[in-house]
């Protein structure tokens, strides 16, 4: 402890004594309180905001916004051009490609990530030699902190002239060329790529709530005469439950939102790919909601169109809020019976 | 994955062969998938860094960017370099501040109840928002009249795009995190610390400002570096709000401030310009860039290791 130790201590003294009616204490707490009400202000405001931007195009739309019908390019281009050439404001837009890809991407990604995370987070946790636990827990982090450009590009020059050149055959592009091109940038690609991204995340979040398991309860289950792995399988992974829904969730809202690395690999194309045309289904090209929004960021300097892209954002703040607060409450009950914090 | 146990459930002399065939499925699929996951990280970060290598010169880090058709005439990435650590510094100087005030009030106050449970979804909600709809958000905000200071106009028209713009909406992205790790950190301080410090005539803030956040430090250098991995790994808000000119273009011959109200680029944003999808396409300038990129990642994720074994070693709260 040296002297300015204790200046400081008298400096908290005199801020005590020379306070106007508030304690120090309580001004301190004021002002984080009103740092926090801004910060949560400003959510609110982002949220209102991107709503009444968005109005226009959902209010002349209807429901037929998230339907189907015509060509999502056509209609862009027309809603385009009456904001840049000053007619009347075209509306008309049928949201059903781009949401239908956006499912077909994020369901398929989060499917397969959430069967392999939980093995692997079943490994590091219960099974993994020190070793290779030592080294598989700062590959995670890793792959969850490499940037969704960098993983796009891997896409882009690796995965997609890979699937184009050698998985799908001559007769199958030429099966559709009348249709649709196909060149490898496909809903395989941005499925593969986007679990490889997504899988870290649920991972951590995982090993962190198997983790959490109390020892005695796996003991209690060991002691029977029950098997390690059916031991963990039944005991560990029932009780997190909760934390596997979270932790989904999470990386869920992660995939919807990705933009940069699936307009880069899922071919850009709002084309709906359809499950009756068996294999090549999987080497359809499409364009899912944010990608949308990249690609057409032009777009904003005409207002019927900046109304339109904001309504496409408002549908991805609305699913990725929905889908916080349903990880959150998940999170509850794990909570309550004290094995999460 | 914080606190790692002591032993893993299996004790490594037992053998399997007495399970069920199924069990040991089980087991064998979880041995795959563990080793086939450290696979494709090595494939990653090995095929980036030997691309990086054979496409990377020391002239590229040094020359600007420039418009040409050929690749010896369109120059390095020395701009988007600096943008990156700029926009990094920017960021999380709003981020940190705010990421800590925010976690010190939900630990150590939180009242009333109803806005911490209020907050502390909102933060979680930020975590999980995705970053084009924020950069939609902020381009809107920003071409706004009233903070038409911060970038540049023509005619009376906001741009909208500018350093600062895309600072302050990076900080969302990097809040969360800071908000968690430190968060985590001020819970793991048992309370008969703060007790042993009121106890001696501290206040509740005092008690904070001189033991809490000291010992938190750890969670703390955690969280901001948490954060601006996933701030400097952005594109979007990049594209969007910083215009994703190549070039620094300031606003005016100011000099520090004129860079920032004007519009430049980051990694991110030269990579995305640089693929084959993107309007440069040129994927040796993209390897290179990609390659400088990932060696920050890799910088600050073993920042966060070291920082995380260390402070597992220190000493523990009795």
């Amino acid at each position: 402890m040296n002297e300015d130790y204790f200046l400081e201590q008298d400096r908290d003294h005199e801020f005590l004594e020379g306070n106007r009616g508030l304690s120090q204490d309580q001004r301190a707490e004021l002002g984080l309180g009103a740092l926090v009400f801004v910060v949560v202000g400003l959510l609110v405001a982002m949220l209102a905001f991107v709503l009444h931007e968005a109005w226009p195009s959902f209010a002349h739309n209807g429901l037929g916004w998230f339907g189907g019908g015509g060509s999502v390019d056509q209609q862009v281009q027309a809603i385009f051009n009456s904001g840049e050439y000053k007619t009347a404001p075209v509306y008309t837009f049928h949201a059903w490609p781009l949401i239908w890809s956006t499912i077909l991407i994020t369901v398929g990604a989060v499917a397969i990530a959430f069967v392999s995370a939980l093995f692997i987070a079943v490994f590091i946790v219960g099974f993994a030699p020190a070793g290779l636990r030592r080294i598989l827990e700062p590959v995670v982090r890793l792959l969850a902190s490499i940037p969704s450009v960098i993983y796009g590009l891997a896409g882009v020059l690796v995965i997609v002239p890979f699937i184009g050149n050698h998985v799908i055959t001559q007769s199958e592009k030429a099966s559709v060329t009348p249709v649709i091109q196909l060149s490898g940038a496909s809903l395989l690609a941005a499925v593969l790529i986007l679990t490889v991204m997504i899988a870290p995340i649920m991972i951590a979040v995982f090993a962190d709530g198997l983790q959490a398991v109390p020892r005695g309860w796996l003991e209690g289950s060991l002691a029977l005469g029950i098997n390690e792995w059916r031991t963990f399988w039944k005991v560990a992974v029932r009780t997190a439950r909760p934390v596997l829904v979270a932790g989904t969730v999470l990386a869920t809202a992660r995939a919807l939102g990705e933009a940069i690395m699936v307009s880069m690999v899922s071919g850009g194309v709002p084309f709906a790919p359809n499950p009756i045309d068996g294999l090549i289904f999987f080497f359809e090209p499409s364009q899912p909601l944010a990608a949308t929004i990249i690609r057409n960021t032009e777009g904003l300097s005409s207002p019927p169109m900046k109304h339109t892209l904001y309504a496409i954002a408002a549908v991805l703040l609305f699913s990725s809020a929905m889908l916080s607060i349903i990880g959150w409450a998940a999170k509850q009950p794990m909570r309550r019976y004290g094995v999460v914090s | 994955m914080s606190a790692v146990s002591a032993t893993p459930v299996r004790r490594p002399d037992t053998s399997s062969a007495s399970w069920r065939l199924s069990d040991r499925l089980g087991l064998g699929l979880a041995w795959l998938l563990g080793l086939l996951f450290c696979a494709i990280a090595a494939a990653i970060v090995v095929y980036f860094l030997v691309e990086g290598i054979r496409y990377l010169r020391p002239s590229l880090l040094v020359t600007n960017p420039s418009a040409a058709s050929s690749e010896s005439q369109t120059g390095g990435f020395l701009d988007p370099l600096l943008g990156t650590l700029i926009i990094g510094t920017m960021a999380m100087a709003i981020a940190v501040p705010v990421g800590v005030g925010i976690a010190v009030w939900l630990t150590e106050f939180g009242r009333p109840t109803g806005l911490a449970r209020v907050a502390e979804s909102a933060v979680e909600m930020m975590a999980g928002e995705p970053s084009v709809v924020l950069a939609l958000f902020g381009l809107t905000l920003f071409t706004l009249p009233a903070l038409g200071f911060l970038s540049q106009s023509t005619h009376g028209v906001v741009l909208g795009q500018s350093f600062f713009a895309a600072a302050a909406l990076l900080s969302l992205v990097g809040l969360p995190l800071v908000v968690a790790s430190t968060r985590e950190g001020l819970q793991a301080i048992p309370s008969h610390v703060r007790e042993a410090s009121y106890a001696v005539g501290k206040t509740k803030i005092a008690t904070t400002r001189r033991v809490l956040l000291p010992a938190a430090r750890p969670s703390i250098l955690t969280g901001t570096m948490l954060g601006l991995g996933r701030v400097i790994s952005d594109t979007a808000i990049v594209l969007l709000l910083l215009g994703g000119t190549l070039t620094f273009q300031a606003a005016n011959s100011t000099p520090l401030l004129g860079l920032l109200r004007g519009t430049g680029d980051t990694l991110t944003g030269y990579i995305y310009y640089n693929a084959p999808t993107g309007d440069g396409n040129q994927p040796s300038k993209a390897y290179a860039a990609a390659f400088v990129l990932m060696l920050l990642v890799l910088a600050l994720n073993l920042g966060v290791d070291l920082v995380l074994s260390r402070s597992r070693k220190a000493v523990t709260w009795k």
